[in-house]
């Protein structure tokens, strides 16, 4: 029944209902799947007894009745959420065999809504990096390919890439992601699904393998924007062990979905105009701004003027939080341990194994420009700029209701390509750090394909807790762009 | 940025460095930073720092006892432990 | 009274500064929910968040803020309605985050001061600079093992407030003055139970030396001085060790230095320097803590009367010395008992009692005033039969030794062993003419003018009543047979 995998959430929950298939026979469909694709290299641990399980125990619940509002639904776990006995590692040798003895809150709560967990999913090493190349696991592989014949092996994007390439390869029917600078929203645009990174504050972080405290958000990936608007209900919601949970109301969101966005004023930032832009990306937006007035909304033009130091200081302040967040990985509690003639050597050691180059020169990174006589120089400028970039936003928001823009400069490149220099891989973030900086809700709906036949995403950004129009917004989108192209991997299925 | 100010960076991380290393780290680091440095071309005169996004008050807990009396979980992935403490190499003052 | 030392240079004065380390009273943890209970078994009282485990976050306790501002009112200091919680960054085995969460350039309670009492009986005031919230550390054990130390995290995250003085203490007594005049404070607002054998209170030493006068020399930061006597014996090596170095023409070091109570010397950590950059910034996982006035106001009015007030209160309204004042009030329970022995009687009289007879005894048992078999009612009681003449007070005293055996009242003692003051004039009488029949020589010469023999007659007649009559009737009636 491999066209189980075809299906989306929304279709699955009805099938389910309709006893159309059981959650075993759509966790099964799931997990040949997942095994014949192993090459994707998506997953770092499968956990098929630990799913069919839960199918099990979720189609006993729908048949009793009590089936919830996810139950039954196969998902990829970003394995930078904590699950208890299942290894939890963000992709690093340090935390090899590390078996939390605790739930993440994200987690406990898509599994109180009775979804099945197929397995954790890579990512790049405690999520730093943007092409899933940083992963103490190995690379994960796209499921696309470019239509020019050549065979290259495409990154997912990343952070999330595992969560992004496991989609896209219809592997699960969605996933978990986080999101510190685009970790959500540039692999999903590279890999033509949706992503959504909700308003900081929404989802709890408790449980979370911790990256940048002041901008590690939670959210979901979805082929669709109801999928990403169903799994993002589940995921979202008021934690009091997480001091930065915000307790507000989470809206049905994809009860709102359809509404339209007719009279809404939807806003474009000129400066995400940026030098060396391809062009079928700035005619990718022309196409979703001519989209959007279709859908009856007004269209201004906004400017944020600091758009352009977001990136500098997105990499003092991440770089600052990691290197004192990723202290607790000593090899004295949990993790791996080199031995040390004495402690001090024993730390040395350990971490120096244990961390990965991209961790290891960010940690470097943070530990310096927090270090004495350069904490105001750095930490402190990049946080007035911080705020300066959040005052833009709020000005642009006395206008309009959300902002469309690319969601990356480019579309998925080859591993391998963009290494040689850090900067250049920041780079792809570009478009997607300010609103992490700022906080905002954004998301990532596929929108074309480049002269390649990559995908290419549109994002929208949204107010501070108003992910309701972002999805509204998405679903216009969606809707237009009416995106039909699937990974070479399943056209060769098909075939 | 030089190799020597890599060196006590690396030793403030507790991150041992090799000499190659090192001499990477000084230009990639270097690199970075001065990246960076185009901070200073805003104007951030009488501007607050930013330190985080979420606009809510700080909420208190009761000073209730709702956790702990977990030796075993919390020993569960040490490396070494013995009668209930952690074990590391010792500690030369 | 700023002692100061000779040296051969001449004479030098010793500046002190303190931090000291107060573990908060509360059932929980700064930012975990589990117990803080002193000396249970190890890593029982941990939780996922106090190891550091990934992905743990933390959340702040109330009751610790409350703590902290009720410290803040009791040390006349200003409360600030915003702070801040920083991380302080450093490495060790007992340090599970890899920082410490403490609060840096925005602390919960700002300037304030405390009177110290020195022995003289002279008061000095000191100031507070600030006090923070942090969270402990845990405990590691370096001696059971050659190669290896044993982590304890039962104490990482308990709540401390650190207490920072101004550089005002001259010399070890006004440091040992300071500190139990903090611990006397923390212990009346019940905020930290000042056990310093149990780690709940421990001070860090700044001193540094100068000529009187002259600027503030190089201060060494002397740690693990964890009783108010090794305090003093830490600044007495420390501010000669210093001394000794300037007099030879060299430089005082600022370290950090430790203090062994074995080789009774401090010694330097260097260890502990090498990496000295705590990259404090604000923790991203907290948000700044906001206490309105209202909330600091409802808990000024919780404060109860602190020592200083008491000590004043005593001397003015019981007109006690200040010396007396002190040592009654230098614990609640005892300032307490105090009042009510000296309800309704000689106030003077009640704190003589208490302070040379009941103390007295009682620290020659080493017992506490707690497990006095004497009540303070009942003391009261013996006073009052002094004040009314029942008894004198050479009988009070093996009274009070009686009732301190048996625990019964005073008056119970007094009637069953017959003790009450022979008052009749008549009964003295007869007394006095046995003595004088009995010693007619004596009363011959006492007649002839020896005047000194008055005294033994005295003697002859108290001893005759078994030391029941009344004294000064006793003189008057045999001033009059006698002549
Ligand atoms: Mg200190
Ligand atoms: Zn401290």
């Amino acid at each position: 029944m491999s066209n189980l995998t075809n299906l989306t959430i929304a279709e699955a929950l009805t099938g389910l209902e309709n006893k159309d298939f059981t959650s075993v026979e759509l966790t099964q469909a799931h997990i040949d799947a997942m095994e014949a694709a192993r090459n994707l290299n998506a997953f770092i641990v499968e956990t098929p007894e630990i799913a069919l399980e839960q199918a099990k125990a979720s189609d006993e619940r729908r048949a009793g009745g009590n089936a919830g509002a996810l139950d039954g639904i196969p998902l990829a776990i970003k394995d930078l959420f904590c699950t208890r006995g299942v290894q939890t590692t963000a992709a690093s040798h340090i935390l090899e065999g590390f078996i939390p003895q605790y739930e993440s809150t994200v987690t406990t709560k898509l599994f109180d809504d009775g979804v099945v967990m197929l397995g954790k999913v890579n990512l790049d090493q405690f999520a730093m990096g943007s092409a899933n190349t940083t992963s103490y696991f190995g690379n994960v592989i796209s499921p696309w390919k470019r239509n020019d014949g050549s065979n290259a092996e495409l990154v997912p994007g990343g952070s999330s890439g595992g969560s992004s390439s496991a989609v896209a390869a219809r592997i699960a029917m969605g996933a978990t992601g986080t999101d510190t600078g685009g970790s959500i929203r540039q692999p999903a645009s590279f890999t033509g699904i949706c992503g959504i990174k909700p308003t900081y504050g929404r989802c709890s972080r408790w449980g979370i393998v911790a990256f940048a405290s002041s901008l590690d958000q939670a959210g979901a990936f979805g082929r669709t924007v109801e999928d990403s608007a169903l799994l993002l209900k589940s995921m979202s919601g008021f934690d009091p062990k997480d001091s930065t949970s915000a307790n507000k109301e989470v809206p049905d969101f994809a009860a709102t979905l359809d509404q339209d966005i007719k009279g809404k004023t939807i806003g474009i930032p000129k400066e995400y105009r940026v030098d060396g832009m391809p062009d079928e990306i700035e005619q990718l937006w022309q196409q979703g701004i001519e989209w959007m007035k279709d859908a009856g909304a007004n269209i201004v033009d906004v400017s944020l003027p600091h758009t352009k130091y977001a990136l500098p200081t997105y990499y003092i302040i991440a770089p600052a939080e990691c290197s004192s967040n990723l202290a607790r990985y000593d090899g004295v509690r949990y993790g791996l341990r080199e031995d040390g003639e004495d402690l001090i050597d024993m730390y040395e050691k350990t971490r120096a194994a244990g961390f990965g180059e991209e961790v290891r020169r960010r940690v470097m990174i943070g530990t310096y420009v927090l270090s004495a006589g350069y904490y105001d120089a750095y930490y402190i400028k990049a946080q007035k700029v911080r705020r300066l970039i959040l005052q833009d936003f709020e000005k642009a928001y006395e206008q309009c209701d959300a902002l469309l823009t690319p969601t990356a400069p480019s579309a998925a490149f080859a591993i391998g390509e963009n290494e040689d220099d850090p900067i250049k891989m920041y780079l792809n973030d570009v478009f997607t750090v300010p609103a992490s900086l700022a906080g905002l809700p954004g998301m990532s709906v596929p929108a074309g394909l480049d002269k390649h036949g990559l995908p290419l995403g549109l994002q929208v950004i949204g107010r501070r807790w108003d992910e309701e129009t972002v999805l509204q917004v998405g679903r216009a989108i969606e809707k237009s762009a009416n995106f039909k192209a699937v990974p070479h991997t399943i056209t060769k299925a098909a075939a | 940025m030089d190799k020597q100010t890599v060196q006590k960076v690396a030793k403030l991380a507790r991150l041992a460095i090799t000499d190659e290393e090192a001499d990477k780290m000084v230009s990639e680091l270097g690199g970075i930073l001065k990246w960076v440095e185009q901070l200073g071309e805003v104007d951030t005169d009488n501007v607050e720092p930013l330190a985080n996004v979420a606009n809510i008050e700080l909420r208190l807990r009761e000073d209730e006892i709702t956790d702990g009396g977990v030796q075993d979980d919390v020993l569960e992935n040490a490396p070494e432990s013995l009668e209930g403490f952690f074990v590391v190499p010792k500690v030369v003052e | 009274m700023a002692q100061l030392i000779q040296g051969e240079t001449g004479e030098w004065e010793i500046v002190i500064g303190m931090e000291i380390h107060a573990q908060v009273i509360a059932n929980s943890k700064l930012f975990s929910g589990s117990a803080t209970a002193f000396g249970a078994e190890q890593n029982s009282q941990v939780s996922m968040v106090d190891a550091a485990m990934p992905g743990m976050l933390p959340v702040l306790n109330e009751k610790c803020v409350e703590q902290a501002i009720r410290t803040g009112l009791g040390l006349n200091a200003e409360i600030h309605n915003t702070s801040v919680f920083a991380r302080k960054n450093y490495f060790y085995a007992d340090l599970p985050q890899g920082y410490q969460i403490s609060q840096y350039d925005q602390p919960i309670v700002g300037e304030g001061k405390i009177e110290i009492d020195l022995p003289d009986g002279s008061t000095k005031d000191i100031g507070i600079t600030r006090l923070h919230l942090e969270q402990d550390a845990g405990k590691s054990v370096h001696d059971q093992h050659p190669s290896k130390s044993f982590v304890d995290l039962n104490r990482s995250g308990c709540a401390l407030m650190e207490i920072v003085s101004e550089p005002d203490i001259r010399g070890p007594e006004e440091a040992a003055a300071y500190i139990s005049k903090i611990r006397m404070i923390l212990r009346y607002l019940g905020t930290c139970d000042g056990n310093m054998d149990e780690g709940s209170m421990r001070a860090d030493v700044n001193i540094s030396v100068r000529k009187p006068g002259d600027e503030y020399g190089t201060r060494a930061e002397i740690k693990n001085v964890n009783s108010v006597k090794a305090v003093q014996q830490a600044i007495e090596f420390e501010a000669r060790r210093q001394i000794e170095i300037i007099e030879d023409g060299g430089e005082v070091d600022q370290e950090t230095r430790l203090w062994d109570p074995n080789k009774m010397e401090t010694r330097s950590m260097r260890s502990k320097e090498d990496a000295h950059d705590y990259r404090y910034f604000p923790d991203p996982d907290l948000l700044p803590l906001h206490v309105s006035n209202d909330q600091i106001e409802s808990i000024r009015e919780t404060l109860p009367e602190l020592p200083d007030q008491k000590k004043h209160r005593f001397i003015s309204d019981y007109g006690l010395s200040a010396y007396d004042a002190s040592v009654l009030i230098a614990e609640q329970s005892r300032a307490d008992y105090y009042e009510v022995v000296a309800n309704d009687n000689d106030t003077k009289l009640a704190a003589n009692w208490v302070i040379n007879e009941l103390l007295g005894i009682l620290n020659k048992d080493d017992k506490h005033l707690d497990d006095s078999p004497i009540s303070a009612e009942q003391l009261g009681g013996l006073i009052a039969l002094i004040s009314d003449n029942t008894i004198s007070g050479k009988i009070a005293k093996d009274v009070f030794a009686e009732m301190y055996e048996s625990g019964k009242d005073a008056a119970k003692i007094v009637d069953e062993k017959g003790l009450k003051q022979v008052t009749d004039t008549g009964a003295i009488e007869a007394i006095i003419d046995e003595v004088i029949t009995e010693n007619p020589d004596n009363v011959e010469a006492y007649r002839g003018g020896k005047d000194k023999l008055f005294g033994f007659f005295v003697g002859q007649v108290m001893k005759k009543s078994q030391g029941k009559a009344n004294p000064a009737m006793v003189n008057e009636l045999l001033k009059k047979k006698l002549t």
